[in-house]
């Protein structure tokens, strides 16, 4: 099969030639200024170190407490998990589920599915279900709320500031930390990579 | 308008729609669809492709209708109870913003605000008259219309902001000898607004709103 020099906009289904860009270019929609298609840095090595960095600083996020509150001498601290363990012992079960969906289970196969397609393109060769679980990352992607995780942190420290004294914990410096490379990572992947691969 | 209109009225325009090409939003590549079929499958990857997103308008009134009723309980129930020494006290969505407003936190005030209440309710209006001016085939202004879709789109995941600092909050001041803080009713509700206007603005299908350009130019 031929892949056509022509993309049609997802946001108004207008034809258009694809044409080559300059050095980190994005070429939007001449109709509705839809970003088309942009231009990636070649070969997966920076979204791939990125997305690693990122599983690390996730892990230390998920297993150390986010925040500390002190009072009268009592330290209690808080990590992700307690959060959605307490709201679920407590008969949230709900709200203890989207949070545990949208701040910990969506953020972690993100993560650890890019790497899986990341690392073997690293080494010139596709992994088995490239298709399914790029469509699945797409599905997903939406739902993965770790930066507006991080301001409601914030705001609930400001809240708490009256009541005890809070100190920030390491979680909370991997979670600032994490946001970024995320976003690095996904600006650095080309999936068109994947998609000549996959086709042969 | 007179810019959107130039650009609609560009003489080499086509849409993928009506060359009769389904294009795939996974792989980016177009395939030729059967004739007279509405469906197909693409070429490229193999995913089940469509002109436009099935039943776009239905789903996303039922969707919006849902996310009007919600948003009722939403606002009115306690998203929090707290029990201090100080007697025990519920807050809805809007007194937590008037409590970070009168504590001083003016800034920390605004951002719930704009995330919790603003939000949600501009992003339910902003759909439903989208919606509407589309089944309507209305040729208002395409380029504003599409771009108000991408800020809906792009802002709704912030509308959680209030669930992440209950959760915290919860999980902090949880058998505290000075306090204690339980999520209440109003966030399990919040939270259902959250995802059903998500769901509603991923039914809705921005492709709708440039198709009746093209009756109309024909
Ligand atoms: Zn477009």
């Amino acid at each position: 099969m031929v892949t056509l020099p022509v993309i049609a906009c997802h946001e108004c289904d207008l034809l258009q030639r694809k044409i080559a860009l300059p050095p980190q270019g994005r070429a939007r929609c001449r109709r509705c200024r839809a970003i088309l298609y942009r231009d990636y840095p070649p070969g997966p090595d920076r979204a791939l170190a990125c997305t690693i960095a990122a599983l690390v600083l996730f892990l230390i996020a998920n297993a150390y407490p986010i925040v500390g509150l002190e009072v009268q001498g009592n330290r209690e601290t808080a990590s992700l998990y307690d959060a959605v363990h307490t709201l679920w012992v407590e008969g949230r079960e709900d709200v203890a589920l989207l949070v545990g969906f949208t701040a910990m289970l969506t953020p972690a196969i993100e993560i650890s599915l890019l790497i899986y397609l990341l690392l073997p393109l690293k080494f010139n060769r596709v992994t088995e279900g490239t298709v399914p679980i790029l469509r699945f990352l797409q599905t997903v992607r939406p739902w993965s709320m770790t930066e507006v995780f991080l301001l409601g942190i914030l705001v609930a420290l400001v809240k708490l500031e009256h009541l005890a004294r809070v100190e920030a914990g390491i979680a909370l410096w991997a979670f600032g930390s994490l946001i970024p490379l995320l976003i690095i990572a996904s600006m650095s992947f080309d999936p068109e990579e994947l998609w000549a691969k996959v086709t042969g | 308008m007179g810019e959107s209109d130039r650009l609609t009225r560009m003489a080499f325009t086509r849409t993928a729609g009506r060359l009769g090409l389904l294009s795939c939003h996974l792989c980016n590549s177009l395939t030729e669809s059967a004739p007279g079929a509405y469906e197909g499958r693409c070429s490229r990857c193999g995913s089940h492709l469509r002109f436009r997103k099935p039943d776009s308008i239905t789903r996303t009134w039922a969707l919006l209708i849902a996310g009007y009723l919600l948003f009722i309980p939403a606002n009115l129930l306690p998203i929090m109870h707290t029990n201090s020494l100080f007697g025990a006290q519920s807050d809805t969505i809007l007194s937590g913003v008037v409590y970070l407003w009168t504590s001083g936190s003016w800034h920390l005030a605004v951002i719930v605000f704009i995330a919790s209440i603003l939000v949600p309710s501009a992003k339910l209006v902003t759909l439903t008259f989208l919606v509407v001016s589309v089944q309507r085939r209305s040729t208002w202004d395409p380029l504003q219309r599409t771009n108000m879709y991408r800020i809906l789109e792009s802002v709704g995941r912030w509308s959680m902001l209030d669930i992440f600092v209950v959760a915290m909050l919860v999980a902090l001041v949880h058998l505290q000898t000075l306090a204690t803080i339980r999520a209440g009713a109003g966030a399990v509700a919040f939270g259902a607004v959250v995802v059903v206007t998500m769901l509603a603005a991923m039914a809705f299908d921005p492709r709708l709103i440039w198709d009746p350009r093209w009756t109309r130019h024909e």
